[in-house]
């Protein structure tokens, strides 16, 4: 038996399925694409754009932008906070062009408040 | 909908529920937006439909009473759930809130009201370690959304890490749901907090659950430890324990095998809307900014109200009192007679004492900082290592923001959220409160758009 | 004693110290806050000729995008040669765009409506052509300041250039008539000269001194997009309307939107225009129209992510010239500031010309069109 199904004495719907990639993962209604990939044992979907690496799930709400995928050609989606619908094609493969390390930008930031450039 | 409400809520947690239900009793028209799908913010986390869960009450303390709330709120007040609010705006008495409407075909909206409440709680405050960011090493809320909003348990050996009371719930719930939870590892001492009256007098009860739940499951829950290092290619396979002394300096160390680590140094509040309007910060006991607010809940901005973790880190009991002041302060301000209440100002007097006798029982000890390596990722977005960030202060970079400027961390996708805690330690500041003009990433092309109400298509 | 006390360790305030270093002075360079912390770190780091009408500033730009290559050299902070591709809604705009071309006097390609696609294969249809300026070029500002500094301390021996951070300048020292050094909140420093390098508070530190000279700030706003994993522009896009808005005397919001790809990934839109005094209020309608521009010339755009939003203040001067050169008024205070939405181009050209008169030469270019005087007789 499921534990965490016991918990809650939940009578989960059906499953459906997403393409992950071209592989099937199974998805009980609601649950987001983040969740079903990780219920599914698979940890990480991404790599990182300067060394390449591996990440799936972190904060799990949002806010770290860990999990991004691509669905349905929608892309930069976070995988935490999408609902999966049937159908849904995944794909996470990093693109080709990673930039090498130590790869700048030159986009500053005059955001602070002022403490030393303060706005009189 | 309507073209113009009394008072906007920002957050279906257990501050905006109350803060939004109180003001609509008082007369006030009300209008709540949420990011999420389903109401509940962090604590109250609903599961889908989907389960047909029959006793979804398990997973949470005294969500009966939030879900009366969430249902009387529904029939009284419109209620906007999958808007991501991504600015506000305020002029001439009116605020403006910008949404984002679903979760993947976004739709820009506008939302305009005489008031604002803000009570978009908080997120984990995760400190960078060697092996952070391997795919398995979850954030402690992390793991504790996967399985109160999608039944999903985070792994199978799980080891839990950090700091505060958060923990205990979090592996609790994981051990309960039939994670084998190797071990609850506390930085601080772990009876931190055990002779406070407040704990005495209520939380017992609770914090004894956890207690008996982690006996039954005969997990360890080790005072003066914390994972200092995880390990494995590709994903966990085990992490590095380490006894520590009072600064958090490793004295011994050993391994612990587990698929699974789920961690976080207390929480951070999300600040991004009301530092957009100009409200006024402060440092809370743990150094991290939060609003400030009168006994009214008032900001520093007029018709403009905070409740919940915005105003500092006190839990679900304390942002739902919290929620009920600010509404009725939000009523009172808009001429309706509401009748002064208080034995509520009592109560939130008590239970914020109790959060702040909290945040100093579990502080970050500066020793984590030793735990870092030169190539230790600082931030896990741009990819920053330590040594970087100590390169930037080599070239004159005295403060996180000018490390931020010469090195990057907190220049991408997250802005900081996730190392913007532990940049400012590291600079030897406290961290600055977010100015983040777009609170929620949005598309050129809605952006670009001329934005529409939800009345409009 | 220091021959020379720079105020700021901005962009401009780090190529005036590393210049004079270089010309044998010894240099303190003190700021309020730390390196690059001011406007400098909120430029986007255009180094551009493509917009500047013929005349001193042009003079300036040319002279400081040959040293930017030099100074490129030293290695620690990025400088690309991507060059620049100015883009023409009709024909109309072609042919001034061209004109103006013709008389800047520097490299160009002009390229027909047919040919933008080799440029920019993701720009969108229907311009009438445009003019690519490869001397165009980009350099990330806040690395090239602490650069500057720090390479001009190691060349020169640590002593003839010291950099002091979080030390607010709060007056000066006299010499009999003389600018002799400044007070500080950590005391006096004493110097054969002062720099002011205070960018948009440079009217106030040349007010300590009692001099007049209007520095006003001009806010911009820039909005920075995700990460791109391959570079879907190529080089500095924007459309002709920008040379004309960079010039305007207008109070109100101007935008046109320039559009580059950075090493690491995102695209940047910048900048907005507009006079408001110091205010950060974050300004939606700003943000929309930046969007709205570059989703014009790059329809693909419209599908990736804001997700941050930058603004600073451009420091300017009513006849939007910067102030370069020692003032007759106050003998030892040499001004090196008000170079508004281009100091991050023209800060080696001014650090050169600067350290040529702290020492005593000839500058090499005329800097009378540049003399912090020039206000006075139309006060
Ligand atoms: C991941 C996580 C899990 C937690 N789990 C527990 C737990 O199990 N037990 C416990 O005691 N405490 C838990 N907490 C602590 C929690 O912060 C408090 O218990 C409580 O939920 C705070 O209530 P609140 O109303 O202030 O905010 P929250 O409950 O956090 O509600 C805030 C709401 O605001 C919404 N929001 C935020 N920003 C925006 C935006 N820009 N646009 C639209 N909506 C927005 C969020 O979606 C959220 O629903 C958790 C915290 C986190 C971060
Ligand atoms: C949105 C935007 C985009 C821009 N894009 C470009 C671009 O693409 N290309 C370009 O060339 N330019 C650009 N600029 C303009 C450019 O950023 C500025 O012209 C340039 O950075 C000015 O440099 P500075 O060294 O003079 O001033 P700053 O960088 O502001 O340095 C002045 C320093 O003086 C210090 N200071 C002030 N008063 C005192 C005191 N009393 N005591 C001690 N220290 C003091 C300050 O702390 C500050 O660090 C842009 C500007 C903005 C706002
Ligand atoms: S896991 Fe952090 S954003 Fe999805």
């Amino acid at each position: 038996m499921n534990q965490p199904y016991d918990l809650v004495r939940a009578r989960p719907e059906p499953e459906f399925e997403i393409s992950v990639d071209g592989a099937p993962v199974p998805v009980i209604p609601g649950q987001t694409i983040g969740a079903a990939l990780h219920g599914a044992g698979i940890r990480s979907w991404r790599t990182t754009r300067i060394g390449a690496r591996p990440r799936g799930l972190f904060c799990g709400i949002g806010v770290c932008f860990d999990c991004l995928v691509t669905v349905n050609g929608s892309p930069s989606l976070r995988a935490c906070l999408t609902e999966a619908r049937p159908g849904d094609r995944v794909s996470t493969g990093a693109r080709a062009g990673q930039v090498g390390p130590g790869g700048r930008a030159g986009d500053g930031d005059g955001t602070d408040g002022g403490k030393t450039v303060n706005g009189r | 909908m309507k073209p113009l409400y009394d008072l906007a809520v920002i957050g279906a947690g257990p501050a905006g529920v109350a803060g939004a239900l109180t003001a609509s009793f008082a007369g006030l028209d009300v209008v709540l937006i949420d990011a999420a799908p389903r109401p509940g913010g962090q604590y109250f986390r609903h599961l889908p439909q989907g389960f047909n869960a029959q006793a979804p009450g398990a997973l949470h303390h005294g969500l009966d009473g939030f879900t009366r709330q969430w249902e009387t709120l529904r029939a009284r007040a419109d209620v906007l759930l999958g808007h991501k609010v991504w600015a506000v705006e305020r002029a001439e008495g009116t605020v403006t809130v910008r949404c984002l409407e679903g979760d993947r075909e976004e739709r820009p909206r506008t939302v305009t009201a005489r008031g604002l409440l803000i009570a978009t709680g908080a997120h984990d405050r995760p400190l960078p370690f060697p092996g952070w960011d391997l795919p398995g090493v979850l954030t402690a809320g992390g793991a504790q959304a996967l399985l109160k909003g999608n039944l999903v348990v985070a792994g199978r050996k799980v080891v839990v890490a950090g700091t505060g009371p958060f923990l205990l719930p979090v592996a609790a719930g994981l051990a309960e749901a039939g994670a084998d939870v190797r071990g609850v590892y506390e930085a601080n001492g772990r009876l931190g907090l055990a002779r406070h009256p407040l704990l005495a007098a209520g939380k017992a009860g609770e914090a004894l659950g956890y207690g008996a739940s982690l006996a039954r499951h005969r997990v360890p829950y080790r005072g003066r430890h914390a994972v200092i290092a995880a390990h494995g290619e590709g994903a966990l396979t085990h992490v590095t324990v380490a006894r520590l002394d009072s600064a958090w300096r490793p004295v011994s160390t050993r391994t612990v095998e587990c698929d699974t680590l789920a961690y976080g140094y207390g929480f951070v509040p999300q600040l991004e809307l009301p530092v957009q309007l100009g409200c006024a910060t402060r440092a809370d006991a743990d150094g991290s900014p939060v609003v400030t607010v009168d006994g009214g809940l008032r900001t520093s901005v007029p018709g403009v109200y905070a409740a919940g973790e915005s105003t500092g880190v006190g839990g679900a009991v304390l942002a739902e009192v919290e929620g009920r002041i600010a509404g009725r302060s939000a009523a009172a301000d808009l001429g309706r007679r509401v009748p002064p209440l208080p034995r509520l100002s009592r109560r939130r007097d008590r239970l914020a004492a109790f959060a702040k006798a909290l945040l100093e029982a579990y502080p970050v000890r500066p020793g984590w900082q030793g735990w870092l390596r030169d190539d230790t990722l600082v931030c896990r977005c741009e990819e920053v290592p330590l040594s970087a960030v100590r390169e930037a202060q080599d070239l004159g970079a005295i403060d996180a923001r000018s490390v931020k400027l010469l090195a990057r961390p907190g220049m991408g996708w997250c802005q900081g959220r996730m190392c913007g805690y532990a940049v400012a330690c590291l600079a030897g500041e406290d961290p600055a409160a977010p100015r983040r003009p777009i609170a929620q990433p949005i598309r050129l092309g809605d952006l670009a758009a001329p934005t529409r109400s939800p009345l409009e298509g | 004693m220091p021959d020379v006390v720079v105020i700021g360790a901005g962009v401009v305030g780090a190529a005036c110290a590393y210049y004079a270093a270089r010309a044998g002075l010894d240099v303190v360079v003190v700021d309020r806050g730390p390196v690059a912390g001011g406007t400098t770190g909120a430029g986007e780091g255009n180094v551009l000729v493509s917009d500047k009408e013929p005349g001193p500033e042009l003079d300036l730009a040319l002279l400081s995008n040959g040293l930017w290559r030099e100074l490129a050299e030293l290695d620690g902070f990025e400088f690309e040669a991507k060059g620049g591709l100015v883009v023409a809604e009709t024909g109309e705009v072609l042919e001034a765009l061209t004109g103006l071309a013709g008389k800047q006097g520097v490299e160009h390609t002009v390229v027909p409506s047919g040919g933008l696609g080799d440029y920019e294969p993701h720009l969108a249809g229907g311009f009438a052509g445009g003019v690519f300026y490869p001397q165009d070029a980009q350099v990330q500002p806040m690395l090239a300041a602490a650069t500057l500094i720090r390479r001009g301390a190691d060349r020169f021996g640590r002593g003839t250039l010291m950099l002091r951070t979080g030390v607010t300048v709060a007056g000066f020292l006299r010499d009999g008539d003389r600018i002799g050094g400044v007070t500080t909140d950590h005391g006096d420093i004493l110097a054969g000269a002062v720099v002011n390098a205070a960018g948009t508070w440079g009217g106030e530190v040349a007010a300590m001194a009692g001099v007049h000279v209007p520095v006003l700030p001009r806010r911009g706003f820039i909005l920075v997009t995700e990460p791109f994993d391959e570079p879907l522009i190529r080089h500095k896009v924007y459309t002709a309307a920008y040379v004309t808005n960079v010039a305007s005397d207008s109070e109100g919001l101007e935008t046109s939107a320039v559009v580059e790809g950075t090493p690491s990934g995102p695209v940047l839109i910048g900048a907005s225009r507009e006079r408001v005094g110091f205010d950060r209020t974050v300004s939606v309608p700003v943000l929309e129209r930046l969007a709205r521009q570059a989703v014009e010339l790059f329809p693909a755009l419209a599908d990736r992510r804001a997700i941050r939003a930058y603004c600073g203040f451009r420091p300017y001067c009513p006849d939007h010239l910067p102030v370069i050169g020692e003032d007759p008024r106050a003998p030892g205070l040499h001004h090196a500031c008000g170079h508004e939405g281009a100091g991050i181009g023209l800060a080696p050209a001014t650090g050169h010309l600067i350290a040529q008169t702290l020492a005593g030469h000839r500058p090499d270019l005329d800097l009378t069109p540049f003399r912090p005087d020039r206000f006075e007789e139309r006060r």
